[in-house]
């Protein structure tokens, strides 16, 4: 296609766009909200994900030494708990790892704990892996009577609630996120197709003067990707934005919650809301065209 | 060049617009449709632009079945065809020459070869002075002239006129036939659908009479009626 013809092309779709107003507006807003919601819950969602594999599974327990506990006692506590029906793996966690770990979950505010290190009030402890969350309550029981175990404690199946919260928002996110789509499409579908009306004049000269079927439809096809484009550009700058300010302010405010911070995912997600948006363009204006453009 | 072998059309509607039609027209020929309105003038146009689809028989246009014809073909047939309408069907806010040039930019054409042909076309129909004019600024007769000069951007085999006369005074109907002579004699095949009975009398070109859908008369140098009614 020539370059002279693309110029023709975008400029007949800006020029209906602007000539739309309200109507290339509404359009352009719905698929921002749309895509807003999508990017919005596919963010919750890797969060909630990425948080709950920190946390303690359903198939997991901790159990706490005693502070008197000699090195040999340990070892035999660790071969004690290994015996046990059910387990598949014992990690030991010295109490200066356990500090460690708090300090570095506290991110800028970890020096807090910096005075602890020389009493060190955290126990060590011992992370015990079970093939099946249901045999947790009663190896816990067991593992409470062993010399030398202060305390056992378990996730009791946080996590699994937690799964089944996000379980419920992917499904709640998507179906908003597709209602607001299809509305979005069948806005574009509307504007294309009053586009179409207000240019009938000239397409029925078009025709018999032997331009081809994608030379007529081409400007509305731009407008409909234009428009949405334009949306989810919107979406995009407002979850890229909103997402940078709400893990900035929770650093602030909650250290002890690491949220997911990885550049790469963030631009999947706008990205991806950029495609969305110009896909749903072009089934908007390709909905219009076959019903009402002819050729 | 143009062929209608046992044309039948009959409209989803029911209507019957053309029965039996069976007519050549050769290359370089000048030939009047005549009738009252609805005998079937307008279907017939349509089915030589591939607007319409014949329900039975078959029209042969530059050697090809156009009911053969893919969708994405039926363009390129058009460019083989000039149109001119009793209602000239110009683009209202565009100059005469961007009229013009239009024709070949929807077509993709090079802007050196809309640069170069545009001009001709317009001296062609004595229309290079008012070439930066609007549509609503020229007389009927004017606008007649560009859009005769847009039909012939494409050097096409065939140029329907529909009625390009009918909003147009006698005299101004005199320079038009003129022109659309001319273009003829260059050798474009012209048809030209009309109610003027003294252009169709004076002229003395082959005449072909629709009436009901049907064909009533094929005459060559014909008038208007037939030879026994005109006395």
């Amino acid at each position: 296609m020539r370059l002279k013809t693309v110029e023709r092309h975008v400029n007949e779709a800006l020029r209906s766009i602007w000539r739309n107003g309200w109507l290339s507006v509404a359009s352009v807003v719905t698929v921002a909200v749309s895509l807003f919601i999508l990017g919005f819950t596919t963010l919750v969602v890797l969060n909630v994900d990425y948080l709950a594999g920190n946390l303690e599974s359903g198939v997991e327990m901790t159990v706490f030494l005693q502070n008197n506990v000699t090195a040999d006692q340990t070892q035999a506590l660790n071969k004690e708990l290994q015996a046990l029906p059910g387990v598949v793996s014992v990690q030991f966690v010295s109490k200066d790892q356990a500090l460690a770990d708090i300090k570095q979950s506290m991110g800028d505010r970890g020096d807090l704990l910096s005075g602890l290190a020389e009493d060190n009030p955290l126990p060590d402890a011992f992370r015990v892996k079970t093939a099946d969350p249901a045999t947790i309550p009663a190896l816990a029981a067991q593992a409470q009577h062993l010399d030398g175990v202060d305390q056992v404690r378990y996730g009791a199946g946080v996590v699994e609630k937690l799964l089944a919260v996000t379980h419920w928002l992917r499904i709640g996110g998507l179906l908003m996120m597709v209602l607001v789509g299809v509305s979005a499409v069948f806005l574009i579908a509307t504007t294309i197709r009053v586009s179409v009306h207000a240019r009938r004049y000239e397409i029925g000269i078009m025709k018999f003067l032997g331009a081809t079927n994608w030379f007529v439809r081409s400007p509305f096809l731009l407008e409909g990707v234009g428009l949405g484009f334009a949306g989810s550009l919107l979406a995009g700058a407002a979850v890229y934005l909103g997402y940078v300010f709400v893990v900035n302010a929770a650093q602030q405010a909650l250290p002890f919650l690491q949220l997911m911070d990885d550049p790469l995912t963030l631009a999947t997600v706008v990205g991806g809301i950029l495609v969305l948006g110009m896909l749903i363009g072009v089934l908007g204006s390709l909905f219009s065209l076959r019903r009402y453009l002819k050729v | 060049m143009l062929q209608f072998l046992n044309v039948f059309k009959q409209y989803p509607n029911g209507v019957k617009a053309l029965s039996d039609i069976s007519v050549t027209i050769k290359r370089g020929e000048f030939v009047f449709l005549v009738g009252p309105s609805g005998a079937g003038k307008t279907t017939l146009t349509r089915l030589i632009l591939r607007e319409e689809l014949p329900t039975r028989g078959q029209v042969i246009f530059a050697g090809k079945n156009l009911a053969r014809l893919k969708g994405r073909e039926v363009p390129y047939l058009r460019r083989k065809i000039g149109m001119v309408f009793q209602d000239f069907r110009l683009l209202p806010q565009h100059t005469v020459l961007e009229n013009v040039a239009f024709a070949m930019e929807v077509t993709g054409a090079p802007g050196r070869e809309i640069r170069r042909v545009v001009p001709q076309m317009l001296a062609m129909v004595g229309m290079e002075a008012k070439r930066n004019c609007l549509p609503h600024q020229l007389s009927g007769g004017e606008q007649q002239r560009v859009c005769l000069a847009r039909a012939m951007v494409h050097n096409p085999l065939l140029l329907i006129a529909d009625e390009p006369t009918g909003n147009l005074d006698p005299d101004t109907s005199w320079e038009i036939m003129k022109l659309l002579a001319d273009i003829n004699s260059k050798g474009t095949t012209v048809l030209m659908a009309t109610h003027a009975q003294e252009i169709v009398d004076r002229m003395k070109r082959r005449v072909i009479a629709l009436e009901m859908g049907r064909m009533v008369r094929d005459e060559e140098g014909g008038g208007y009626l037939r030879a026994a009614e005109n006395g």
